[in-house]
């Protein structure tokens, strides 16, 4: 089980592995994710799915190698096995619920940045598959960093790259790029989907609030069991707590409380800071003695 | 005459000593000393305390083989009636059911009948002393939807009768609330909760982890695509409770579940692990459930200094005693009769103490305890970097959400026949906290026992 059946580097330090997992293959919707673990002793790693294939009992992840878990995830090559693999968790996008009809009736955007890019794809996929065509901005640092670009331009109606360094397409944040189509171009939407690094999440929400455009955003927040048991992943939406594994992880974006869930995300962040500072202070006093 | 000799003690780790580790609190007895506690026994003709019991074990009898020196056959009774004495002698609260109501407690002090169930369970443990026989496969399968003592408890019996059993649990190990809540200290993970872990994997049941039901697969593909004959569902009660009042959401606050978790299921107070905990110097748990003290324990041997707010007095306290008594013992301090009113925070958005209001208690409420009241004007805070939420948890409601024809009740747990389980499903079953709320190990346990009785019965008239 969990075999690792292929790995691709899509950018450097981002990876795609399709994973042998059938159960999960079957029920996976757009928009879900899954859990994973690597070793006894690792962590559990919450990833949104990035693609599936019911025949081939797959489910693709791709994975940026941010920390130290992410990072023995990408070290696992081909036929190898992740130890856990649990999902699909969270519920289906708005859009699985919605009829084609209704769907059909809808000028779609999604926004995807960095590694959120990924997530963004089964759903361009599952629209394309009832021949709705959504437009699609990908958001990366520099062309080297740009993935899925391909896939996504068989998928989508419209792409639109925008790069920090301009490199290739608009030069600038997503943001920018999104003006300037509604604004300069003309470009009418009715509802954004946006994924990616939660502060690009907050300006886009921003925006999108000024543009009077509702706007769905995927978190992606501390986690540990990821069924509803211990709250880590809880965020504020409309003025409420809810858990992001299980009401999430898509929320109506111009209810999420950002800068809290920004701020809740990088809690452990600051205790390894802490303890590195508690440690070198250690060592400075070590030295004086 | 042995009525009036005292209880026999029990060894345990000095207090200040086992705040500074994860090792089990309590040593239990010897055979010696089981065997000097057993004699206390008077073989009452109609013991109270077998009444008492959720299970009815035949406590005589197993004690009386303890006393004769026949471990082995102690724990041969023990296993009629318990599928996890081991651990029930270590978590049940004995003092309000078998030891509560032995006669010797009218005047003196009840046999110590928790401490001898653990030791005929870990001595039989030690000598390897497990019946794995099953009757002959009869071609019916059943799956459980979770591996707490619910679910273990009803796979063992259906395995026996020649069921094949599979379970499937959510996380990526099985026990329930006896892995990921109940700490190390008071019941050891790979001693005593894999054995018997394993020892239901022996009778031939497959527990497959990583499957949320509901999610992964729901109940109704289990019956109609994979064949299973019935489903027990027992996914306890894991949906932890908030307060709802201001800064709750301040970085350093955590649900009970979550300290717990990260400190049980992920071995995070261990250097070699990777799951991080955070409790900073101080903390401060709110409640005073089993769960408050298992929490504030587990965060004074994080290195916190540990407080605990509760809102009515000692006297109301649901923890069990010995917990309580253990807790202060290893320096918790108590701050009874307040609750907290709003979590203060800094500038950064991290807890730096609780601002409370003391309480007076007034007429009893519906739970028989009296009433805890605020009295205005007595705010006062409290300084500290970590606030642990230990409010009581909640059925999980996605079992039901994703079951077509499962009822529940408003507060979430599915509605089931107290003697045979049976849900509003057809085919499906339920019991333990999923059904009662959060309860006990031995109260799961029983149910479990009673909806394999039921499926077994179930099963064989949908044959004829
Ligand atoms: C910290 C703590 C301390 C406690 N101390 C004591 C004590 O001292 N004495 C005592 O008697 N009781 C104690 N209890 C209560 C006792 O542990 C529970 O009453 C008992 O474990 C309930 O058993 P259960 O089998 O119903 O559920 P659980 O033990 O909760 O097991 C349910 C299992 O189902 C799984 N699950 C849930 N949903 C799904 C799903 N959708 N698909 C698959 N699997 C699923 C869960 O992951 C879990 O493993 C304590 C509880 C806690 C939390
Ligand atoms: S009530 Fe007490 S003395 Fe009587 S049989 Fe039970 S344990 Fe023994
Ligand atoms: S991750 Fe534990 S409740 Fe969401």
């Amino acid at each position: 089980m969990f075999e690792i059946l292929k790995k691709q580097e899509l950018a450097p330090s981002i990876f795609l592995m399709d994973i042998y997992a059938p159960r999960v293959a079957t029920s996976a919707n757009p928009g879900q994710f899954v859990i994973v673990r690597v070793h006894e002793h690792g962590e559990r790693i919450p990833l949104t799915i990035a693609d599936y294939n019911e025949e081939k009992g797959s489910v693709t992840i791709v994975t940026q190698t941010i920390g130290a878990s992410t990072r023995q995830i990408c070290a696992l090559n081909e036929g190898e096995r992740l130890l856990d693999f649990v999902g699909p968790l969270g519920v289906p996008s708005e859009l699985v619920h919605m009829s084609d009809e209704e769907l059909k009736k809808l000028n779609i955007l999604f926004i995807g940045g960095g590694v959120g890019t990924a997530p963004v794809y089964p759903q361009v996929k599952y629209l394309n598959a009832r021949g709705i065509k959504a437009d699609v901005i990908i958001g990366a640092k520099s062309k080297h960093h740009l993935i899925l670009q391909d896939q996504m331009k068989a998928a989508a109606g419209n792409l639109y790259v925008a790069t920090d360094d301009g490199s290739v397409g608009f030069h600038g944040m997503v943001t920018g790029l999104l003006t300037d189509l509604v604004k300069n171009q003309g470009k009418k939407y009715d509802l954004i989907i946006t994924i990616g690094p939660m502060i690009m999440m907050k300006f886009v929400s921003k925006l999108t609030q000024e543009l009077g455009i509702k706007t769905i955003a995927s978190l992606n927040t501390l986690m540990v069991d990821g069924t509803g048991m211990c709250g880590a992943c809880r965020v504020t939406v409309g003025g409420k707590t809810k858990f992001t594994c299980v009401d999430g992880p898509e929320f109506d974006a111009h209810e999420i409380n950002f800068d809290e869930a920004m701020r809740r995300q990088g809690m452990y962040r600051g205790i390894e800071a802490k303890k590195l500072e508690e440690y070198d202070h250690k060592c400075k006093i070590g030295r004086h003695e | 005459m042995a009525v009036k000799t005292p209880r026999t003690p029990v060894r345990e780790q000095d207090p200040k000593v086992r705040v500074t580790n994860f090792e089990e609190v309590c040593y239990g007895y010897n055979a010696a000393e089981a065997q000097l506690e057993a004699e206390r026994c008077i073989q009452c003709k109609n013991p109270r305390c077998v009444g008492a019991c959720p299970v009815a074990i035949q406590i005589p009898a197993f004690i009386k083989a303890v006393k004769d020196g026949d471990f082995l056959k102690a724990a041969d009774i023990l296993g009629t009636d318990s599928s996890l004495p081991a651990v029930c002698g270590r978590v049940c609260p004995q003092e309000t059911q078998c030891e509560g109501s032995c006669i010797l407690g009218v005047k003196g002090e009840p046999v110590s009948i928790g401490k001898l169930e653990r030791f005929v369970a870990d001595n039989a443990r030690l000598q390897k002393h497990f019946d794995a026989t099953t009757q002959p496969k009869n071609g019916h399968k059943i799956a459980i939807v979770g591996s707490g003592p619910a679910g273990l408890a009803c796979a063992a019996d259906l395995a026996r009768w020649g069921y094949e059993v599979k379970i499937f649990e959510a996380l990526h190990r099985a026990g329930g609330v006896l892995e990921y809540g109940i700490p190390e200290f008071r019941l050891p993970k790979d001693e005593v909760v894999r054995y018997e872990v394993e020892n239901v994997k022996r009778l031939g049941v497959e527990i497959e982890t990583d499957v949320v039901v509901g999610r992964t697969v729901k109940i109704n593909d289990l019956i109609e695509k994979e064949g299973f004959d019935a489903v027990f569902i027992g996914s306890g009660a894991g949906l932890p409770k908030f307060m709802g009042i201001p800064g709750e959401n301040l970085n350093g606050v955590f649900s009970a579940n979550e300290l717990l978790t990260r400190a049980n299921l992920m071995k995070a107070f261990l250097p070699d692990y990777e799951t991080p905990v955070y409790v900073g110097k101080k903390v401060v748990v709110v409640g005073g459930g089993n769960v408050a003290m298992d929490a504030a324990r587990t965060a004074a041997r994080l290195g916190a200094e540990t407080h605990l707010v509760y809102r009515r007095s000692e006297k109301e306290l649901p923890a069990r005693v010995e917990e309580v008594h253990h807790a202060k013992e290893e320096g918790i301090i108590m701050h009874l009769l307040c609750n907290p009113v709003e979590i203060l925070g800094t500038e950064e958005g991290w807890v730096k103490g609780i601002r409370a209001i003391q309480m007076g208690l007034g007429e009893p409420d519906e739970s028989g305890r009296r009433r805890p009241i605020e009295i205005a004007g007595s705010e006062f805070e409290i300084d500290c970097d970590v606030v642990v939420m230990s409010l009581g948890t909640s059925p999980n409601p996605l079992i039901a959400a994703t079951t077509p024809g499962l009822q529940i009740q408003k507060w979430g747990g599915i509605i089931a026949d107290d003697e045979t389980g049976q849900t509003s499903r057809e085919g499906v079953f339920a019991g333990g906290d999923a059904v009662s709320g959060a309860a006990t190990v031995i109260l799961a346990m029983g149910a479990g026992r009673k909806a394999a009785k039921a499926i077994d019965e179930y099963v064989k008239n949908k044959k004829q």
